[in-house]
């Protein structure tokens, strides 16, 4: 539970962000507070309203959508092994409940060589997902208050959060060439091929170079653990 | 139910699936070869860069500059105190008229 207050405190602009523009775009109070609460995943939470707002076809604002989450199928997969004595309806829960910061959470308790156990999880991850939820409703009753979110540098928190986030992993090996290879094609694919398949292109970019990199070692490499970025994200 | 429903619960579904979906399919595999593992350990960094790039390149002065302070920050104070300080550096650049 404590380990999920900094989430809580750093994602309430978000979530509150959400809820106003959910509203400005056209959505009803009941519906941005119910895609807070069964999407769970803030970015795309916010293409979906802006794709909305705009008068795209439904089931691209959905491939959208799962563009922006593809990433969590190699979080999902990164984290899922590492899951102690979790059933399997429990990791079905957990799974629910991966957000950036979780995912973060629980690699870099792993790598302390914690017990990443199901009640240490869902304690992580239930106070950020009551607040998450409740701040959509917040957002959306009173975010019309904010007159000016420009002044405020409002819609500019979601890029300084990713960018420390990125700093927290910088020990990982080959972080800089892979934070440079996928940076670089995002801002490309971002001209070529727009938002959000940006996202997925750059990332593609920087996780093929760490597979290509990684083909000189001759026994897989032990991954060394965030010491920093624990404190970062915590 | 109206257009915004059925996109929330099938954007629902596809988010849910991205997040079963990879444990499910790379479970069936017994052995993680380097290459993959060195992969799957560079994805966050490689994701969440993508979500700051665009962003640094295609504003204007004001947020270049500030996040080059908050990649400074970050390597010496916690997530909340960095953006506080990305906070404070955005809104003094922006009435400067940077932006």
């Amino acid at each position: 539970m404590r380990d999920s207050l900094p989430i809580v405190v750093g994602a309430a602009p978000f979530g509150l962000l959400f809820g106003a523009l959910a509203v400005e775009n056209g959505f009803e109070v009941y519906q941005a507070v119910l895609m807070s609460a069964m999407l769970y995943a803030g970015a795309s939470q916010m293409v979906g309203i802006d794709l909305f707002g705009t008068n795209v076809a439904p089931w691209i604002i959905v491939l959208s959508i799962f563009a922006v989450n593809f990433r969590h199928v190699l979080y999902s997969a990164s984290i899922g092994p590492k899951m102690a004595g979790f059933s399997p309806l429990q990791k079905a829960i957990a799974f629910f409940f991966m957000i950036d910061p979780q995912f973060a959470e629980a690699e870099q308790r792993h790598e302390r060589g914690q017990r990443l156990s199901f009640r240490w999880y869902m304690g992580a991850a239930l106070p950020v997902y009551v607040a998450w939820t409740a701040e959509a409703a917040i957002g959306a009753y009173f975010g019309k208050l904010i007159k000016d979110p420009y002044a405020y540098g409002i819609d500019f928190m979601l890029p300084m959060y990713f960018l420390v986030l990125v700093m927290s992993f910088r020990r990982r090996k080959n972080w800089m060439p892979v934070v440079l290879a996928s940076g670089v094609a995002s801002v490309i694919a971002h001209h070529l091929v727009g938002s959000p398949w940006h996202v997925s292109i750059g990332a593609i970019a920087g996780i093929v170079l760490a597979a290509i990199m990684a083909g000189g070692d001759k026994k897989p490499e032990t991954i060394e653990p965030d010491a920093e970025g624990v404190q970062h994200v915590r | 139910m109206s257009d915004i429903t059925w996109i929330i619960i099938a954007g629902a579904l596809a988010t849910y699936a991205t997040r079963v979906g990879g444990h499910l399919v790379l479970s069936r595999f017994r052995h993680i070869p380097p290459r993959v593992s060195a992969a799957l350990d560079a994805v966050p960094a490689a994701v969440l860069a993508t979500l700051v790039a665009p962003a640094a390149v295609s504003n204007g002065l004001a947020e270049a500059i500030t996040l080059i302070i908050v990649a400074i920050a970050s390597l010496r104070f916690n997530l909340i105190m960095v953006l506080l300080i990305g906070a404070a550096a955005i809104i003094s650049l922006r009435a400067a008229g940077l932006g």
